[in-house]
């Protein structure tokens, strides 16, 4: 079972946190036209590459950013979300 | 036991104990420390399993922990293997697999139908004519599969438990036990796990006639007994790797979940057998199997043996043989140049004739079939036997030492990579993921100095991958010596019955037909042949496999590849892995109160909530009816205590909020409640409870039981990408709740609190704090049910003291608690939806017709851009409410029966309720919004076809001014 690093707490089982899937920015919605809020609603970069996502560690309610490789599923780092 | 020889030096037997057992109901005897296998091939008890294809006798083939040929059940228990099942007083087995007995097994025809039955002939043969495929089906369940499942048996929970540790090492032979030794010298705790009785690994057997590597153990034990940090675990086996060095470990009892910082892998090699004909006949077996025999348990493997070698291991067991007392009839070398260490010196000394550059061609069976002739012959350059001159040896037993595998399950499971290298002729580790090291016989080294020397710098490795020791660690050591292993030691025969892998009963010519019918990639082959896919996955057959098809393909060994390793790398029982289960569950704090007043308790979420009170001769249906009829009629009391309750504070709050609900709260009342509508960023309903304004900058929430986790943690992370300064607190657990509904509910509380009731201080959607029953409370004003109602919510440490004494003081008023079905009941009169059970996970506001509830002239909230987008589009459904003729006989529909206009499904029952208190049937439906006027007829198909007819109503079915509640 895999250790995710709570930046909070520290390294923890990965059944502690749950996945709160690739950190993305919303586009302005008053100046995005339909198609584009529709893309960034609906549509999800599913492609290999090293990715910044949402973690949360679950006893402590903590959301944090990971940077994770999904080719390897190795975790660069963790940190919390406007720490950097 | 007429094969027991006399003690050994290093036997693993307790002679003073002797112990009774039976086997397929014949009594024997054998020594505390016996295996089934060891203690049977003792009693001169050959014939110990079937075959599973073809019903073969078998014997003891490997005995180490994955020889299928002894198989056996006892009733409760099946599939045990007896090469690692010890003999206990009382022990009564029969071996799988056969009928009618292991000796007079009727389905041993099969065998001499064998070429009939090639492989991928139930592919091909039993899929016509259709009609008999459920026969076939049948037939087929009763032959195959191996031990029977006892249906009656019960098992004892099998508890988990969980360790830790700096390094696990697995296999405790030479190099496991140095790297141990090593690694906790240097200050790491270290676990080292075995899956054999003792450690020792090679030193037990493979070495044990070698009175200077008995020391070499004896050493190594007492080093590693001196270091505390060090434990030991035998007879427990490392079954799988997992992400970030997360070992299943388990042993007869239990699974242990093991969390390292690094995994020494030890496991050695598996000894491969040779193919030939015959070469599954009680009587052939693994040298290692003869040396475990002989220097374990002390039994002599035969009385007459031909060794058939392809390395110096064969000589060093021709040596063991002649010292225990066999009569070694011939050393056959598949090497034309044959052998040159001291241990071939001694067998020529020893006058054992050696044929150079011979194999076994066949073995030959007596009427008994176990083995009585080996016939050799000479090779020809290629290495195919030359069949026009063979000569046959009388002996019992064939011993096979051609070659090893690697025990590289763990390591393939953890990512690491082979590559096959020649000077070993096996794969050996080329790529080793972080924090995984590889020691011994796994990594090609097989010199038991260099074995030692080798798991030595593996210790040392893992010390340093985990900070504990700097410096440089030593260099890996080569083989030097010849191949132990050979690169192809399988011959044809045209009998066949030369098989590669036991388990299956596969032979050589199932993998050429498999080739020839295009399965010539190595995943593709082992699906199609079955190869590796038994009780022991391939540990004695993939090699051979994949040699085989890299000849058939003309390609090299690391070309053609070998299959996935997976988890489980040994078999587990399923009671293990089920273990006993953990649910968290969550209790109100009247539960208690609830489960006295015989409430029927079930399931919601985690919680356990009542549906409805029983009372004696009524039914579910009555007492449902009756509980929320004496809502509308008098006061009830319900346990809401499963409500989320959320605290949203500070300076932002109020703006927090509009941007998660729908609906505007910056100029909401302090005092005053608001309906609260949350969508996703699709425009989703996902949410729905009632925001309480306490105060500027604190309110309160409620949300619904089974959401609140989710939308709790969706606020958080919606709190920190809009930076705002509010602070969240999720007070679900930390409160009780209870709403006290019904016409005389004012009359039941008044006397209880000092807050001022009257309608004109506390009105409809109003929120006070004062206390109730002595206790801090929050009092809410809301009208769910439709009728004059008080949601109470005081801390859960008095959520009962509170509950009892609202009861006592409604018993004037008639007072009866409710359940959620009568909730469900009066709020579905009421017309109000349930997220998640009235919407589904493509609800927007519009098709549930809450449009009312989105804020006018907002700047932004969750949602509410798709909204925009989406209120542009014609709606394609729309909730409403559907009656039924009050004198509705005949089925009645259920929840998700759809709506059928003209043959067509134009929607969906979501909620329906039979009985009500307005004295007829009604529902809410999804129905197309051209359906969707009151009045409009329309028919429901349930369950059995037939179609009902309904109207289309409006909401709310009950008191449409809302005049109750207020």
């Amino acid at each position: 079972m895999k250790l995710l690093d709570c930046p909070l707490i520290g390294p923890r089982p990965i059944q502690e946190f749950q996945s709160g899937g690739e950190v993305r920015d919303m586009p302005d919605p008053k100046l995005s036209s339909d198609d584009e809020w529709s893309n960034y609603v609906f549509n999800r970069r599913g492609e290999p590459a090293v990715k910044r996502e949402w973690w949360y560690h679950v006893p402590s309610g903590t959301w944090f950013i990971a940077v994770r490789d999904n080719r390897t599923d190795q975790i660069v780092r963790t940190f919390l979300y406007g720490s950097e | 036991m007429p094969k027991r020889l006399p003690p050994q030096p290093g036997e693993w037997l307790d002679r003073n104990r002797t112990v009774a057992f039976r086997f397929e109901g014949k009594t024997y005897h054998g020594f505390v420390g016996d295996m089934l296998s060891s203690a049977l091939w003792a009693n001169d008890v050959r014939l110990l399993g079937r075959s599973f294809k073809y019903h073969r006798p078998r014997g003891v083939y490997s005995l180490s922990n994955h020889d299928v040929n002894l198989m056996v059940e006892d009733g409760r228990r099946t599939n045990l293997r007896g090469d690692v099942l010890p003999i206990t007083p009382g022990l009564d087995v029969r071996a799988v697999n056969t009928v009618g007995g292991l000796k007079r097994d009727r389905l041993r025809i099969i065998d001499r139908f064998g070429a009939f039955l090639p492989v991928g002939f139930y592919y091909k043969a039993f899929h016509t004519p259709r009609r008999l495929f459920r026969f076939y089906e049948n037939q087929m369940r009763k032959i195959a599969g191996l031990g029977k499942i006892e249906p009656s048996a019960r098992w004892p929970a099998s508890p988990k438990d969980y360790a830790f540790c700096d390094l696990l090492v697995v296999g405790a032979g030479p190099a496991g036990l140095a790297g141990a030794i090593a690694a906790a010298e240097n200050g790491l705790h270290v676990l080292l796990v075995d899956e054999q009785q003792r450690p020792g690994g090679s030193l037990t057997w493979q070495w044990a006639g070698d009175a200077a590597a008995r020391e070499r153990l004896r050493e190594l034990l007492e080093r590693a007994s001196m270091l505390d940090n060090l434990e030991m675990r035998c007879a427990t086996q490392a079954g799988g790797w997992y992400a970030d060095h997360w070992v299943a470990l388990f042993n007869d009892r239990r699974l242990t979940k093991l969390r390292a910082g690094a995994t020494l892998v030890a496991t050695g090699c598996i000894e491969q057998p040779a193919v030939f004909y015959n070469n599954d006949l009680p009587g052939v077996m693994l040298a290692s199997a003869a040396q475990r025999l002989m220097h374990i348990y002390a039994v002599k493997p035969c009385d007459r043996a031909v060794v058939l070698a392809a390395n110096s291991d064969g000589y060093r067991l021709a040596c063991d043989l002649y010292s225990a007392g066999v009569d070694v009839a011939a050393v056959v070398d598949l090497r034309r140049e044959g052998d040159q260490t001291e241990m071939s010196r001694r067998v020529a000394e020893a006058g054992i004739a050696i044929h150079r550059g011979h194999a076994v061609y066949e073995a030959v069976a007596n009427r008994g079939k176990t083995v009585v002739k080996a016939t050799i012959c000479p090779l020809n350059d290629d290495g195919s036997p030359r069949t026009d001159s063979t000569s046959a040896i009388d002996c019992d037993g064939i011993m096979m030492s051609v070659g090893w595998a690697p025990n590289s399950g763990l390591v393939s499971q953890a990512g690491g990579r082979f590559r096959y290298a020649t000077h070993v002729e096996q794969f050996i580790p080329s790529e080793l993921p972080p924090g995984v090291f590889a020691a011994g016989r796994l990594n090609g080294v097989f010199d038991l100095q260099d074995q030692i020397a080798d798991g030595r710098r593996a210790g040392l490795a893992a010390a340093a991958f985990l900070g504990k020791i700097g410096g440089t660690i030593p260099e890996a050591l080569v083989h030097r010596s010849s191949p132990p292993s050979h690169p192809y030691p399988i011959f044809t025969h045209p009998k066949k019955k030369n098989f590669v892998d036991l388990d299956e009963d596969l032979h050589l010519a199932d993998f050429v037909n498999a080739h020839q019918e295009g399965y010539d990639n190595i995943e593709l082959m082992k699906r199609y042949t079955t190869v590796g896919m038994g009780p022991s996955q391939g540990k004695l057959s993939n090699m051979n496999a994949v040699r085989i098809l890299a000849r058939l393909n003309g390609a090299s060994i690391d070309a053609t590849g070998s299959t996935t390793s997976r988890p489980f790398h040994q078999p587990v029982s399923l009671g293990h892995l089920a273990g006993r289960r953990f649910h968290p569950l969550r209790r109100t704090p009247m539960h208690e109160w609830h489960a006295q007043a015989g409430a029927e308790i079930i399931h919601a979420g985690d919680w356990f909530r009542p549906e409805y009170y029983r009372v004696d001769g009524r039914t579910r249906d009555d007492c449902i009816y009756e509980e929320a009829a004496n809502v509308r009629r008098n006061v009830s009391l319900i346990d809401v205590g499963t409500l989320g309750k959320l605290h949203v504070m500070g300076p932002d709050a109020a703006r927090f909020l509009e941007h998660i609900y729908t609906g505007r709260f910056e100029n909401q009342k302090t005092g005053t409640l608001r309906y609260g509508l949350a969508c996703d960023e699709t425009g989703v309903i996902i949410e729905d409870g009632v925001v309480a304004r306490l105060d500027d900058d604190c309110f309160y929430v409620t949300a619904t039981s089974s959401g609140v986790a989710a939308f709790y943690r969706e606020m958080q992370r919606w709190a920190i990408i809009f930076k705002m300064n509010v602070a969240l607190v999720n007070a679900t657990g930390q409160l009780a709740a209870m709403n006290i509904a019904g016409p005389k509910s004012r009359e039941v509380i008044k006397d209880l609190t000092d807050v001022d009731l009257s309608p004109e201080q506390f009105g409809y959607l109003g929120v006070r704090r004062g206390t109730v029953a002595g206790a801090r409370a929050t009092l809410m004003r809301v009208g769910f049910v439709g009728e004059l109602g008080y949601e109470i919510h005081v801390p859960a440490s008095h959520g009962w003291h509170v509950w009892n004494v609202l009861i006592e003081a409604g018993r004037r008023y008639d007072i009866r608690p409710f359940g959620i079905e009568a909730q469900r009941l009066l709020r579905l009169e009421k017309g109000h939806f349930i997220v998640g059970h009235d919407t589904d996970a493509l609800t927007t506001p519009f098709e549930a017709d809450v449009a009312w509830a989105i804020g006018k002239n907002k700047d932004f909230f969750v949602g509410g851009r798709s909204l925009d987008i989406i209120r542009k589009k014609p709606l394609t459904r729309t909730l409403v409410g559907i009656v039924f003729p009050q004198a509705h006989r005949g089925p009645f529909p259920e929840e998700c029966n759809l709506i059928i206009a003209a043959g067509e499904i134009a929607g969906r029952v979501t909620s329906i309720a039979r009985r009500t208190t307005l004295g007829f049937p009604i529902g809410m439906a999804f129905v197309r919004p051209d359906l969707a006027n009151p009045g409009t007829n329309i028919e429901i198909r349930v369950d059995d076809g037939n179609l009902v007819a309904a109207q289309v109503a409006r909401l709310p079915f009950y008191d449409p001014g809302n005049g109750r509640q207020r």
